[in-house]
């Protein structure tokens, strides 16, 4: 792979609300390299959207909070930039898509008046210059007939062509980044599969790095390279997609891939839900966040946050099933022969 | 789009038709007449002043002349006004109202807006809790408690204003406030609601993702989807803004409409009672009308509507 492009660091993001603070995001650290396709799965509330919103600085504070941590860009922290230099990133370097392209548009503007924004605004082109690239960015996304949807606004356009002129949007100055917040969770499942189709092609030719961010498995296969799965505002584990799909570690990864369906599955085997909810993030559980609902959990679990066992060169997991041994032997003082 | 107007023409002349018919009935199921003064006339002059008018025919027959001077746009003659015909009546008077009116919706846009913008921008700080004080205060103090307050403050205390008269464009500023106060408040109170709800949106979050300044975030994408509420409330405004100005002008002394309405109604002078009535209704149709139109200039989507229609 080639060089790290974003290195995100001891994330932590919280926001306060009436019963006290949700602890959205608790110390996330991951990088993303220049090229490559990462995804970071999880359930609602994991906090992967959080950590999205927050390289972008869009988390509106209050109520929103950095406890900690840093998001270095080409060499700048973006949570200490003022706000001036982070709306030169934003839209120029970091692009973003997110989840519903019927209400990420604005109604009352045209979708050529949209794209051109952007392109006026970072690439300090004239009018009819950014005209003629919204065009041809409109015509990469697959939009038959781009001048004509140029004057045309978001309602005349149907689910999947608006989220095409979305990422026409969030690629109109060819960013370094792509984050895709749950692109296709709006989407019809056809599609679905053409928007993954499109990144991809995007991906291949363009080399832009993209962070997708998904609850859907299915879709993560064709595009990324690398997996983050994220869980109570944590990551649990993170590898190769194939380590992950052919081998997961953790429980709670276990358990993603066994609720999903299988063409090759028996018809009357029924899927595998992971019972329970996630923790309340108001008091984040001392141990692991996960232990409430994991099967193989043990006594050490509830009490100390598991630490990182290196599974391979690429893959790694927070879980004490892996790094039990001596360690865990050690912490609760050989009591966990009777867990 | 063409089609569309014509429906709306359609009903609006059937509806005025309909208005005036009521006016007609109602204004003469109204015991006493135009004709009855304090002192005691002959049966003769009374006959023949009743002929003069027209009153001596049966109704049905006075209201189908009515409906046929209606026609020729002529509304008649005044009979407590004499030498006076009910066009020139208003033509002499709408024109006071007409621009205090018309400054007073200008105003109550501006203000309302620039007022609703602040206090939704600084959601439940002290700005906005200023801004929605002021606009309480504003809908709830009725016009005719307002108005000779200002004339008391600002006239007689402090000599700013005149005041009463329309002759000076000052002569404008306390009749303006008192007659916009109300609708200052309701507008600012609606764009603040709207702004607050469409600055979550998530197409704002859109326009800030692009690296979009705040102001242009603002101004771009927020006010004009902010502002479509406040359109369908611009022809009521008009109408209340008309309206209204019954009580103002007869407390600032203005040779407006509405002085005439008011006197029209206590002499039962018909012909200016239809008349007035009519030219409001009019009015009213047209402002309604108007903001129909504008409201498919600001919201694309009504645009389409109104093409599938036609």
């Amino acid at each position: 792979m080639g060089k790290t492009i974003l290195e995100v660091r001891d994330l932590r993001v919280s926001f306060e609300v009436y019963g006290g603070e949700v602890e959205a995001v608790r110390g996330v650290s991951f990088h993303v390299c220049e090229g490559e396709a990462v995804a970071i799965v999880g359930e609602s509330g994991s906090g992967k959207s959080v950590t999205a919103q927050a390289i972008m600085r869009l988390i509106a504070m209050p109520p929103g909070k950095f406890k900690s941590g840093s998001v270095i860009f080409e060499g700048r922290d973006l949570l200490t930039i003022s706000e001036k230099e982070m709306q030169k990133v934003r839209g120029n370097k970091i692009g973003m898509i997110f989840q519903d392209p019927m209400t990420s548009l604005n109604p009352t503007m045209t979708i050529g008046m949209q794209i051109m924004e952007s392109l006026i605004k970072h690439q300090r082109l004239r009018k009819s210059a950014a005209k003629a690239r919204a065009i041809e960015l409109l015509a990469m996304v697959g939009i038959p007939d781009p001048e004509t949807r140029m004057k045309q606004y978001p309602h005349q356009m149907s689910g999947g062509m608006r989220q095409r002129v979305m990422i026409a949007i969030a690629l109109a100055c060819n960013p370094a980044l792509l984050i895709a917040d749950e692109p296709t969770t709006a989407l019809d499942v056809t599609i679905q599969a053409q928007v993954m189709q499109f990144m991809k092609e995007l991906q291949q030719n363009t080399n832009t790095s993209i962070i997708l961010i998904t609850h859907d498995l299915g879709v993560v296969v064709d595009l990324c390279d690398r997996v983050i799965v994220m869980y109570a505002g944590q990551i649990v584990e993170t590898g190769t997609k194939w380590e992950i799909f052919k081998n997961p570690q953790h429980p709670y990864t276990k358990g993603l891939l066994k609720s999903l369906p299988r063409l090759d599955q028996p018809k009357n085997e029924p899927l595998i839900p992971i019972y329970g909810t996630p923790p309340d993030m108001i008091q984040p559980p001392q141990g692991c966040g996960f232990c409430s609902r994991c099967e193989s959990a043990m006594r050490i679990c509830e009490r100390q946050d598991p630490e990182w066992t290196a599974i391979s060169e690429t893959q790694s997991v927070r879980c004490w099933l892996q790094s039990a041994g001596e360690k865990a032997a050690a912490v609760v003082g050989g009591k966990e022969a009777d867990a | 789009m063409v089609r569309f107007i014509l429906q709306k023409f359609v009903f609006m002349i059937v509806s005025l038709f309909v208005l005036v018919t009521a006016t007609f009935v109602l204004m003469n199921a109204v015991p006493g007449s135009p004709l009855q003064r304090e002192k005691a006339t002959t049966p003769q002059i009374q006959k023949n002043l009743e002929a003069y008018y027209g009153l001596d025919k049966p109704l049905i027959q006075q209201y189908g002349i009515y409906l046929k001077n209606l026609l020729k746009f002529d509304l008649g003659i005044s009979m407590k006004k004499r030498f006076y015909s009910v066009n020139k009546i208003i033509a002499d008077s709408f024109k006071y109202s007409l621009r205090l009116g018309v400054v007073s919706v200008i105003t109550s846009v501006i203000a309302g807006c620039v007022l609703g913008i602040i206090a939704a921008l600084h959601h439940r700080k002290f700005l906005d809790n200023l801004a929605m004080v002021l606009a309480v205060i504003g809908l709830a103090v009725p016009s005719m408690v307002m108005a000779p307050l200002l004339q008391y403050l600002f006239a007689v205390k402090f000599r700013l204003f005149n005041v009463a008269g329309l002759e000076r464009p000052l002569d404008y500023v306390l009749p303006t406030i008192a007659l916009s106060s109300a609708s200052i408040a309701f507008i600012a109170r609606l764009i603040r609601t709207t702004m607050t709800e469409v600055l979550h949106a998530d197409f704002i979050r859109t326009a800030k993702a692009k690296g979009l300044p705040g102001h242009l975030i603002v101004w771009r994408h927020a006010l004009r989807n902010s502002m479509l509420p406040v359109v369908t409330y611009l022809g009521y405004l008009v109408a209340g803004v008309i309206t209204g100005s019954v009580v103002i002008e007869a407390i600032f002394a203005i040779p407006g409409m509405g002085k005439f309405f008011v006197q029209s109604v206590v002499d039962r002078d018909y012909p200016l009672i239809m008349g007035i009535t009519v030219f409001y209704a009019v009015l009213l149709m047209v402002c309604r009308f108007l903001a129909d139109i504008a409201y498919a200039l600001v919201d694309p989507r009504m645009r389409n509507f109104t093409k599938k229609v036609a």
